[in-house]
């Protein structure tokens, strides 16, 4: 067999290999898709679970999903965005530099186990939220907090040396700089990492188990004490999200339609999911056509 | 700080402020080390014996009388290691498919089909990847080649798809990176792009490639739910791919919410969550060792 030959089979093979990932997706996504579309009407969508009979729902837990991406969002895009910040415009080359740069490599190849296990020892047990949102969206933060800054920073340095020496001549300082050029300049990219970064923690679940806890108190939307225990918007509250949800209920539930839930449960999940992905691209390409000024 | 003018108070203020954020993630990597460090050791408080611990028994409940307490970690490490070891063997081949098609074959499909294809994978959720473990191929294993379904093979099949865009991603990157004066070499002295990419730029780009896959290794080992929910999480090591086995994230998971604090149980599994740390430690190191190696060799 000559060399031609040879190559022409392995062209084929690529197409091959590549072209049976593609299927997979496809695959995935239609499996999800088909079974969570005879699975998902009004009641679904809205209704509370049921702990023994069929016909449950998953309002709570798509409310509590949403909730806790909010809470953790509000953490962990100030912080990582301000930690970039300072890596990219501030940070010298030296020792401590180094050490921030270690501490967010080994915080972005933490097992999500392990985290939920630190927010149960931390936030749980030793500040005493409990079973708490709040807790979640903490074991979260770590979780995200160095996506968050990496993105930040690579955003950072795609804006060109010369705006910022521009402004330095003009007498502005470095943090004036920041405000007035730097950020304005990454907005885009800033937006699409911090809707990536949310995707992310809507289907996050191995660190929620024992943070964000396995259960939902009856919600009362017309609870107006921010604190009281039957609040949507209590923190202090344990709440289920959805993906912990499909664990929960394929591990341990008792109720006759499993299937049906958890179909349903997975295909919003991963619409949601779908949705993120979605939004970011085109955000991004909307805010970076008006800054480009077209 | 009146004698400032307003210019430098702010300067200051901006500086202090990010420098702190930066500070919170040493300050969350430092006590995330100590505090799990502190509870993992504290099993030792317990009078167990090294060689008890890192035996292959486990009978954490059993009374004294009877040869307990036995809180050997040793199926749960194996387990690990094998469903994350065999994932990683079977993803490689098609990540680094990916890589060459995106990043030799054709680079315009590559970028239109095949990267958001690679992006969607990674976005799936983990449960979901389990679910989909659980209601497909359990059954299937089950149908058509005996035993419970729940087996190291539906484990290593559900965790090979979930590494793929990994290794995939970072592959692609590496191959990427390579200059292009190698390939037209290689074209100039004849070669086939088939014998280029063999012979040129796989094992040019092999540091960059390894990297990706320990990345995808790393993230086998820790993946909790999507394993828990397939392999069948019996405490035994398995003899045959069909058998059902546990591992140290799904051990974890099946067993710390019904454990009392304080307890030798407990404790044990904050033992195997220490080990998980310090393993993904390890690779830390590796992928450190790689990177300063260069993508490029």
């Amino acid at each position: 067999m000559n060399a031609q030959v040879k190559d022409r089979m392995a062209t084929a093979g690529f197409y091959l290999g590549s072209g049976l990932v593609v299927l997979l997706l496809f695959s995935l996504l239609g499996y999800i898709i088909l079974h969570g579309y005879k699975a998902i009407d009004f009641a679904f969508l809205f209704g509370e679970p049921e702990a023994l009979r069929a016909g449950g729902g998953i309002g709570p837990n798509i409310f509590n999903s949403f909730y806790l991406l909010f809470l953790s969002m509000a953490l962990t895009a100030p912080l990582g965005i301000l930690g970039g910040i300072y890596l990219v415009e501030y940070a010298r080359q030296n020792f401590f530099t180094n050490l921030i740069r270690l501490s967010i490599e080994t915080l972005t190849s933490l097992p999500s186990i392990v985290v939920g296990l630190f927010g149960l020892l931390i936030f749980v047990t030793i500040f005493g939220f409990g079973y708490s949102l709040i807790a979640g969206a903490l074991a979260l933060t770590v979780i995200n907090l160095p996506l968050m800054v990496r993105v930040t920073e690579e955003n950072l340095r795609t804006v060109p040396r010369e705006l910022r020496e521009a402004s330095l001549s003009l007498g502005a300082t470095r943090w004036h700089t920041v405000c007035r050029v730097v950020l304005p300049c990454a907005l885009p990219g800033l937006v699409t990492g911090v809707i990536i970064t949310a995707g992310r923690v809507f289907g996050e679940a191995a660190a929620l188990l024992f943070t964000a806890g396995m259960t939902t108190p009856h919600l009362n939307f017309g609870q107006l004490d921010l604190l009281h225990p039957t609040s949507p918007w209590n923190p202090f509250r344990p709440g289920e999200t959805l993906a912990v949800h499909i664990w929960k209920i394929n591990s341990e539930a008792l109720i006759p339609d499993i299937r049906r839930v958890a179909d349903g449960s997975a295909a919003v999940l991963v619409l949601v999911v779908l949705a993120f992905n979605l939004l970011a691209r085109w955000m991004a390409r909307r805010l970076s056509r008006r800054l480009a000024g077209r | 700080m009146q004698w400032l003018n307003r210019n430098l108070r702010r300067e200051l203020k901006g500086y202090a402020l990010t420098f702190t954020c930066a500070l919170v993630a040493i300050a969350l990597t430092a006590s995330i080390i100590f505090f799990l460090g502190w509870k993992g050791l504290s099993v030792f408080s317990h009078d167990i014996s090294l060689t008890n611990l890192l035996s292959a028994e486990w009978w954490p409940d059993r009374p004294k009388e009877f040869g307990g307490p036995q809180v050997g970690i040793l199926t749960f490490v194996c387990g690990s290691v094998l469903t994350s070891v065999l994932a990683a063997l079977v993803s490689t081949p098609f990540g680094i498919t990916v890589a060459v098609f995106m990043s030799e074959i054709s680079p315009k499909l590559g970028q239109r089909v095949l990267q958001p294809v690679i992006e969607l994978l990674a976005g799936i959720p983990s449960v979901v990847y389990g679910y989909i473990g659980l209601s497909v191929l359990v059954p299937f294993i089950r149908e058509n080649m005996g035993g419970t379904g729940f087996s190291l093979l539906a484990g290593v099949l559900v965790l090979s798809i979930m590494i793929l865009p990994t290794i995939a991603s970072v592959s692609t990157d590496a191959l990427r990176a390579l200059p292009g004066s190698l390939k037209e070499a290689a074209f100039a002295l004849g070669a086939t792009r088939w014998q280029a990419v063999r012979m040129v730029l796989l094992p040019t780009a092999r540091a960059g490639i390894l990297m990706g896959i320990v990345l995808g290794l790393a993230r086998a080992f820790g993946e909790a739910l999507a394993v828990q929910m397939v392999i069948g999480n019996k405490r035994e090591i398995p003899h045959s791919i069909l058998d059902p086995l546990i591992t140290l994230t799904s051990g974890i998971t099946m067993d710390m919410g019904n454990t009392v604090q304080g307890s030798l149980w407990n404790d044990t599994l904050w033992f195997m969550a220490l080990i998980l740390l310090v393993i993904s430690f390890l690779f830390i190191l590796l992928i450190r060792m790689f990177g300063r190696k260069g993508i490029v060799r």
